[in-house]
C-alpha cells in the first residue's frame, strides 16, 4: 500500500518535472502564423510568404502630427536622415529627393542595357528615324528646354523610356519637399525594414529605433517640436503590438483567473490544505498541455496559452467534484462518518465527452485550433488522472472542508418551483426557446458569419482605422494584387518577370489594369541584357544609319557624336548584376520585388488598378490572360486569397465541430446504452448553444471561427453538468445536494476562467470568452431545469 | 526620380508661362513702370495665340509649337498647346496641372523652392508690389510705355544656375514676346498675338 503510494507520487512528480522542463524550453511564438495554415496549398504558400516576408510586410507607415507645419516638415527631414543612416532600414521615403542624382546617373549610364526598346530594329534607318521624330516632338513640348541637354548622348530617348518603365503610382501631396496628408495636417513617411515582417523581434527593434530617432528629430524641430506626435502603422507594428497584447493578456488573465478561483475555492472549502490539493490537477494539467503542444508542434503559439487559460476554469472542476462529493456523508446518529466514493464513472465520461469535442479540433488546418485541441486534451486527461490517482494519496486523514449540503439544499429549493412543473411543460418551453433561437438564426443566416480573415486579427478597430487613413494619404493599397513568378534562380525569375510583362502589357492597353511594376524594370535578366547589347550595331553601321535617318530632320547630326561613342562603349560594357544597383534607391525597389525564400526565387509584379478610385482589379481576367499564355505565373489577390483561406478554415471548423458533436452523441449513446438518454443529456447543451448564438446575433456580433469553437466548448464542458443531472435522476444515491453544490462551484470557476477572456483586449480571446462563459452557465441552468423531477423532488431533498 | 525631373521641366515651362501672361514688372524708380503695372493690374482676363520656338544647340533649326494662352486675374493661367502634340498646363494658385495624352500630373509648387520665389515675385507684381519683385530679380526696364522691354535676372544662385535671364517685350498692356534664356545657351521664345475674337 505504501509502496503503491510512493510509486504514484514519484511517477507523478517525475512526469510533472519532465513536463515543466519541456514547457520551459519550448519556443513561444506570437506572430501571424497561429492563423496561417500548417499545410498550405501552393497558392496559400505564396500568400503566406507574402504575409511573412513580402515587401508589404516590411513597411512601417509613419505619421507625424501635432505641432505646426514647419515643425512637422523639419521633424520629417530629421527623422528620415537618421533612419537612412540606420542599417536596419532598407529604405526610408518621405518625399525628399535623397538618392535621385545617383539613380539618374545609373539609369543614364546603363540605358542601353535597361531600356526595353533596345532591339536590332531600333537601330535600323527606320527605327532611328521614328525615335528621332519622337524626340523632336518632345523638344517642342513644354519639357523641350530641359530635354535638350540629354539629346546629344541619347537622341533615341532611352532615358525617358526607362523612366516611364519605372514610373510609380502618384506620390502623396508634397509640402516644402516632404510628403503630407491631403489636408496637410500630418507629415508622412514610409520606412522599409531589412528584416521580414514576421520577425517580430527585429520589427520591435525597428520601431524602437524610429521612436528614438523621432525624439531626437522632434527636439531639433523648434519650439513646436515638443507638441509633435509620432504614430506608426503597418504589419510590423501590428505584430509587435499584438504580441505584447497577447503576452500581457496571458499573464494578467492567468493571474486574475487563478486569484479569483483561489478566492472562490477558499470560500467554499474553508481549508488551505484542500485548496492546495485542489489546485494540483490544474497546475499539472496546464504543464502537461504546454509540454504536449511543444512536443507535438515544435513551437507554442502565444494565443494557445491564451486559450489555455480556460483550461484552468475547467480542470479545477475535477478536484471540486472530488473534494466536495467525496466528503464523508453526515454521520448518522450514533454511527461513524464514512467516506464516499467520488463519482468516477460520471467524471470520466464527462472528461471523455470533452476530449471528443477537443479532438475534433486536432485535424484543423489552423495551427491555433490544433494547438488548442492538443493542449486541452492532454491538460484534461492529466488533470483527471491526477485527481483520480494522486489526490487520494495526498488527502490527509482528517481534511476538514466546509459542508456544502446547505448550499446544495438552497440551490435545490431554488430549482424546486421549476421542477414542480410537469416535464412536458418544461420541455415545451425549452422547445419554444430553441425554436425562437433557430428562427432568429435563420433570419440572420445571410450575415451570420464573418468571412474575413481580418476578423481573427488581434488588431483593434481604432488601429485598423488609423492604418486605413495613413494608407489613403499615401496612396498605398492595403492589399495587393500581384503576379508571382516562381523560379529556381534569380535569372529564371527575372526572365519569368519579362515574359509576364508581355502578358500584362496588352491588359494595360485594354485598361484592365492601370500598370504594373517588375523587378526586371530595375534589373533585366542577363539574357535580356545580352540580347540588347547584341542588338547595338557597330560604330560604322550606326553612323551610316543615323545619317540616313536624320536626313531632312531638324536635328544636327554632327552634334550626336557622343551618342555614337556611348553606343560603342555600351557594346563592350559588362552585363549588370544585382550588385550594380547598390547605392541607388533602385536597389530597394528591386529587392522589394524579389523574394528569396527556401532556395526559391519569386519575382513579384504588383498590379495597379486602372482607376485609382475603383481599386478592384478584374483578377479573373488577368488570370485568363496568363492561362492563355500558358505561363506558370500565379495571380495573387492577397485580400481575397486570405479571406478564402479563412472561409476554408470556417467551413472546416463547422465540419469538424459537427463531427465532434456526433462523436459526443455517439459516445453518450454507447455509454448510456440508449440514444434517448443521450438525447436527454445533449438537449440542454444544444439549447444553450442556440440561445448563446441567438444572443450574439441580437448583439449584432458577426460570428467567427472562435465563436464556433466556443460553442463546441459549451457542449464539451456542459456535458459534465448534464451527465451529473442525468446520473442523479437515474439511480443517484443520496448525494444530490452536494452534487448540485459542486456543479455550481465548478461552473462558477469555469465562468470566471472564460469570462476573464472578455477583458483580454484580444478579439479572438474575447469571442471565445463571450460565447463560453454565458453558454456554460446556461448549460447548467438548462440541465438542471430539464432534469427529471423525481427522485430528488423537493420533498426528497428536504428529507435527505 | 525621373518623374521629378519631368516635373522640373514642367516648372521651367510654367515659369515661362507666368512671365508670358503676367506682364506687370517694375523698374526701380521708373514712373513708367509704375504706370505699366497699374495698366496691367486693371486687366481681368486675357486670351492670346502663342507660338513657341525652342532654339537648342542640338537642333539645326528651331522646333515650334503653338496654341492659346488664357489668363484670369489674379491666379489662373492656362497654356493650351495644339500643335504638334496637344498638351495642357494649368496653373491655379499653387497647383500646377500638366496633361499630355492620357497622363495627368498634379503638383504643388510649394515643393519646389527654386521655382517658388520666381512665381511668388510675379504674384507680387500682379498685386503691384514691385519691391517684392526686386527681392528676387534684378529688374531692368528699357524703352517706354508704348514699347517696352523688361529683363529679369534671378538673384538666387540655384535659379540662376538654370535660367540666366527672362526677357519680356510688350506694347502698352499687350505682351509681344517672352524669351527664356537658359544658362547652357539654349533658349525658348514665345511670341504672342491677339486672339481673333469670335
Amino acid at each position: 500500500m505504501r509502496a503503491r503510494k510512493i510509486a504514484i507520487l514519484g511517477g507523478w512528480l517525475a512526469l510533472t518535472l519532465v513536463a515543466a522542463i519541456v514547457a520551459m524550453r519550448a519556443r513561444y511564438l506570437a506572430d501571424l502564423s497561429a492563423f496561417l495554415p500548417a499545410r498550405p496549398t501552393p497558392a496559400q504558400r505564396l500568400l503566406i510568404d507574402q504575409l511573412r516576408y513580402g515587401p508589404a510586410s516590411r513597411l512601417i507607415l509613419i505619421g507625424l502630427e501635432g505641432g505646426d507645419a514647419t515643425a512637422r516638415v523639419q521633424a520629417s527631414r530629421g527623422l528620415a536622415a537618421r533612419l537612412r543612416r540606420d542599417a536596419r532600414f532598407a529604405s526610408v521615403d518621405n518625399g525628399e529627393d535623397a538618392t535621385a542624382d545617383r539613380d539618374r546617373e545609373f539609369l543614364f549610364e546603363h540605358r542601353y542595357l535597361l531600356s526595353a526598346s533596345v532591339t536590332p530594329e531600333h537601330f535600323t534607318v527606320a527605327g532611328l528615324r521614328a525615335a528621332l521624330e519622337d524626340t523632336i516632338e518632345d523638344l517642342a513640348s513644354n519639357e523641350g528646354l530641359l530635354i535638350g541637354a540629354l539629346v546629344p548622348r541619347d537622341p533615341t530617348g532611352e532615358t525617358l523610356r526607362i523612366v516611364e518603365q519605372l514610373s510609380q503610382t502618384p506620390a502623396p501631396r508634397n509640402q516644402d519637399g516632404v510628403w503630407v496628408s491631403p489636408s496637410g495636417a500630418r507629415a508622412l513617411l514610409v520606412a522599409e525594414t531589412q528584416a521580414a515582417g514576421s520577425d517580430t523581434d527585429a520589427q520591435e527593434q525597428a520601431l524602437d529605433a524610429i521612436r528614438s530617432a523621432f525624439a531626437a528629430a522632434a527636439a531639433q524641430a523648434g519650439p513646436a517640436g515638443r507638441a509633435l506626435e509620432l504614430r506608426m502603422s503597418g504589419p510590423g507594428v501590428f505584430s509587435v503590438d499584438s504580441r505584447a497584447r497577447i503576452e500581457r493578456a496571458v499573464v494578467r488573465l492567468s493571474l486574475a483567473a487563478s486569484a479569483l478561483i483561489v478566492v472562490v475555492l477558499l470560500a467554499v472549502y474553508r481549508s488551505f490544505a484542500a485548496l492546495a490539493i485542489g489546485l494540483l490537477p490544474v497546475a499539472t494539467g496546464a504543464l502537461a498541455g504546454v509540454a504536449a503542444v511543444a512536443l507535438g508542434f515544435g513551437v507554442v503559439h502565444g494565443i494557445t496559452l491564451g486559450f489555455g487559460i480556460t483550461l484552468i476554469g475547467e480542470s479545477v472542476d475535477y478536484s471540486i467534484y472530488f473534494l466536495i462529493q467525496s466528503r464523508p456523508a453526515p454521520a448518522p446518529p450514533g454511527g461513524a462518518a464514512e467516506p464516499r466514493d467520488p463519482p468516477w464513472p460520471t467524471m470520466s465520461l464527462g472528461m471523455l465527452t470533452s476530449v471528443c469535442g477537443f479532438a475534433s479540433l486536432l485535424p484543423s488546418g489552423f495551427p491555433g485550433l490544433a494547438q488548442l485541441g492538443t493542449y486541452s486534451i492532454c491538460g484534461l486527461v492529466a488533470a483527471l488522472a491526477v485527481t483520480r490517482y494522486v489526490l487520494p494519496q495526498l488527502l490527509p486523514r482528517h481534511l476538514h472542508i466546509r459542508d456544502l449540503t446547505p448550499l446544495g439544499l438552497r440551490l435545490a429549493r431554488g430549482l424546486a418551483p421549476v421542477l414542480r412543473r410537469p416535464a412536458p411543460a418544461r420541455w415545451g418551453v425549452a422547445l419554444a426557446l430553441a425554436g425562437a433561437a433557430l428562427a432568429l438564426l435563420f433570419l440572420a443566416r445571410g450575415q451570420l458569419w464573418n468571412r474575413e480573415l481580418s476578423s481573427l486579427s488581434p488588431i483593434s478597430t481604432a488601429a485598423a482605422r488609423y492604418d486605413a487613413e495613413l494608407r489613403a494619404d499615401l496612396g498605398a493599397p492595403s492589399a495587393l494584387d500581384l503576379v508571382v513568378v516562381p523560379a529556381a534562380s534569380l535569372e529564371a525569375a527575372l526572365r519569368g518577370a519579362e515574359s509576364a510583362a508581355q502578358v500584362l502589357a496588352p491588359l494595360v492597353v485594354q485598361h484592365v489594369i492601370g500598370g504594373f511594376d517588375s523587378p526586371a524594370n530595375y534589373l533585366p535578366s542577363e539574357a535580356a541584357q545580352a540580347l540588347r547589347r547584341a542588338s547595338l550595331p557597330e560604330s560604322g553601321v550606326l553612323r551610316a544609319n543615323l545619317d540616313r535617318a536624320a536626313a531632312g530632320l531638324a536635328l544636327d547630326v554632327e552634334r550626336l557624336r557622343p551618342f555614337l561613342d556611348d553606343v560603342e562603349a555600351a557594346r563592350h560594357s559588362p552585363l549588370l548584376g544585382p550588385d550594380a544597383l547598390r547605392g541607388s534607391s533602385l536597389a530597394q525597389g528591386f529587392d522589394a520585388l524579389i523574394l528569396h525564400v527556401d532556395g526559391r526565387w519569386d519575382a513579384l509584379l504588383p498590379l495597379r488598378a486602372a482607376d485609382p478610385r475603383a481599386p478592384d482589379i478584374d483578377v479573373a481576367r488577368v488570370r485568363r490572360a496568363f492561362a492563355a499564355a500558358s505561363s506558370d505565373a500565379q495571380v495573387l489577390d492577397t485580400k481575397r486569397e486570405s479571406d478564402a483561406l479563412y472561409t476554408q478554415y470556417l467551413h472546416q471548423a463547422i465540419k469538424l465541430s459537427l463531427c465532434g458533436l456526433t462523436a459526443i452523441a455517439a459516445l453518450l449513446a454507447l455509454v448510456l446504452r440508449s440514444p434517448l438518454r443521450a438525447a436527454r443529456v445533449l438537449a440542454p447543451l444544444l439549447l444553450s448553444v442556440l440561445t448563446v448564438a441567438a444572443a450574439l446575433v441580437l448583439a449584432r456580433r458577426e460570428l467567427t471561427i472562435l465563436h464556433l469553437v466556443g460553442m463546441l466548448l459549451i457542449v464539451a464542458v456542459g456535458s459534465n453538468y448534464a451527465l451529473f443531472f442525468h446520473r442523479r435522476s437515474h439511480g443517484g444515491h443520496g448525494a444530490q445536494p452536494l452534487t448540485l453544490a459542486s456543479l455550481a462551484v465548478a461552473n462558477l470557476c469555469t465562468v470566471i476562467g472564460f469570462g476573464l477572456l472578455c477583458l483580454s483586449g484580444v478579439p479572438v480571446l474575447e469571442a471565445l470568452g463571450a460565447t463560453v462563459a454565458p453558454g456554460t452557465l446556461l448549460a447548467l441552468v438548462f440541465a438542471a431545469a430539464l432534469s427529471a423531477a423525481q427522485p430528488p423532488g423537493p420533498r426528497a431533498v428536504a428529507g435527505a | 526620380m525621373m518623374r521629378r525631373r519631368r516635373i522640373g521641366i514642367g516648372l521651367a515651362a510654367c515659369t515661362a508661362l507666368w512671365l508670358a501672361a503676367a506682364p506687370h514688372t517694375a523698374a526701380a524708380a521708373s514712373e513708367e513702370l509704375d504706370e505699366l503695372m497699374h495698366l496691367m493690374a486693371a486687366r481681368q482676363h486675357g486670351e492670346v495665340d502663342f507660338v513657341e520656338q525652342h532654339f537648342l544647340a542640338v537642333l539645326k533649326r528651331p522646333v515650334e509649337s503653338s496654341g492659346i494662352m488664357i489668363y484670369d486675374a489674379p491666379k489662373r493661367l492656362e497654356k493650351r498647346t495644339k500643335e504638334p502634340r496637344p498638351e495642357t498646363l494649368v496653373l491655379e494658385g499653387d497647383v500646377l496641372t500638366m496633361q499630355r495624352g492620357s497622363q495627368t500630373r498634379v503638383l504643388d509648387l510649394k515643393a519646389y523652392p527654386t521655382v517658388l520665389p520666381l512665381i511668388e515675385s510675379i504674384r507680387a507684381t500682379l498685386a503691384g508690389d514691385s519691391s517684392a519683385l526686386e527681392r528676387v530679380f534684378t529688374v531692368e526696364f528699357a524703352g517706354g510705355l508704348p514699347h517696352w522691354l523688361l529683363t529679369l535676372v534671378p538673384r538666387e544662385a540655384a535659379v540662376a544656375h538654370k535660367i540666366s535671364a527672362v526677357r519680356i517685350e510688350g506694347v502698352r498692356d499687350d505682351l509681344v514676346s517672352v524669351e527664356i534664356l537658359e544658362a547652357n545657351g539654349d533658349r525658348s521664345l514665345i511670341t504672342l498675338r491677339a486672339h481673333p475674337i469670335a
